[in-house]
């Protein structure tokens, strides 16, 4: 599809669900342009209340790690429980930490 | 407005049967500019051009319809006949509907069907937000949440002008073909009759008269920007709130009245 000179650009789509929050990728779709991508972004993702703030990046502008380096990049923290948090209460009524 | 006691129980007065008729037909001449439009953009459901405008087009055209509902139903309670808002949008003639002429044209091309949406957009933001001024509560109130959806209708529409006129050699060439097509509707819109007299009046509606600078001083904006050019006022079709309509119109009720006549009464 990709190939197709008519196709639009491929956009990611970012949305923060509420205030403080960080926004998180929703998904993609295709747009002419920024400003295109966000108003389609309204009407795709947020039609039920989904957030209020919407961030769109071209999606060839994203790096990617490669797959076939997730041992390398990723296995080594397996045994490594001490990275982890674990000794710590969370305090009550907190929900975003 | 119907006369007797509203919601907490205050009376109010019984409005002249003039005033009653005029409300009766502006609340009409509102929702079925939305009804039509809304039937016009949900054709392209499921033929848009790019998934993503298919979901564009469709929310707005649901937008439209429940501005239609709205308006339709508070139509059936000032005419007070029993009527619904089902049987005004399904049992009603073409000579009995009275939207403007221009949102019963024709799709045609996507440059066609953004430069109808974006006349009626720009004339239909700033009718709703005088509205919310509107001395009838029940006008004010169904203005007032549908400003924030015109709002981002226009916006888009216009988005989509400036793309088509500054864009291509091939789209602005069909964005100024639309335009010059559609301009002859736009007279139209801004017609004022008893109605609008009565109402105005009475604070309930605007003088269409100040809608039309609100109007041109969108299109000059937005046809500036898209490189565009304005077509010149020549002759205007009109007859649409007299219930005088094109050739597009029966056809569209045909389609979207059949279940309704074919099987009266028919619920699911």
């Amino acid at each position: 599809m990709s190939e197709n000179p008519n196709n639009w650009p491929l956009w990611e789509v970012f949305i923060q669900s509420k205030r403080g929050l960080d926004h998180k990728h929703v998904g993609s779709l295709h747009a002419v342009d920024a400003q295109m991508a966000i108003e389609n972004a309204r009407d795709v993702y947020t039609r039920r209340q989904e957030g209020n703030s919407i961030w769109v990046v071209p999606a060839n502008a994203i790096s990617a790690s490669n797959h076939d380096d997730g041992g390398m990049l990723f296995d080594p923290a397996d045994d490594k429980t001490y990275r982890h948090p674990t000794f710590y209460h969370m305090p009550e009524g907190a929900k975003y930490i | 407005m119907i006369s007797g006691l509203d919601r907490t129980g205050r009376k109010f007065p019984a409005p002249t049967m003039e005033l009653k008729e005029a409300l009766l037909t502006y609340a009409l001449r509102r929702g079925d500019d939305n009804l039509i439009l809304s039937n016009r953009l949900g054709e392209w459901c499921g033929h848009g051009p790019q998934l993503e405008e298919d979901i564009a087009l469709t929310n707005r055209a649901l937008d439209l319809i429940g501005q239609a509902r709205n308006y339709l139903q508070y139509a059936a309670e000032v005419e007070g006949k029993g009527r619904s808002e089902d049987d005004l949008a399904y049992l009603r003639n073409e000579r009995q509907f009275v939207n403007t002429k221009l949102v019963e044209q024709l799709n045609g091309d996507y440059a066609q069907t953004i430069c109808r949406s974006f006349l009626y957009d720009a004339w239909h933001l700033p009718l709703q937000q005088a509205l919310t001024k509107s001395t009838d509560e029940r006008i004010a109130a169904i203005a007032g949440k549908a400003v924030k959806e015109v709002s981002y209708h226009l916006r888009t529409s216009s988005e989509w002008m400036i793309r088509f006129g500054d864009g291509t050699e091939e789209s602005h060439q069909r964005a100024q073909t639309a335009l010059d097509a559609l301009w002859t509707y736009t007279g139209d819109l801004f017609v004022q009759d008893e109605v609008d007299a009565i109402l105005e009046k009475a604070g309930i509606a605007p003088d269409l008269a100040l809608i039309k600078v609100a109007f041109d001083k969108t299109v000059d904006t937005v046809l500036a920007e898209a490189t565009l050019k304005r077509p010149a006022d020549g002759f205007m079709a009109t007859g649409g709130r007299q219930g005088k309509h094109s050739e597009y119109l029966g056809f569209m009720l045909a389609e979207m009245q059949y279940l309704q006549r074919a099987h009266p009464g028919a619920t699911w």
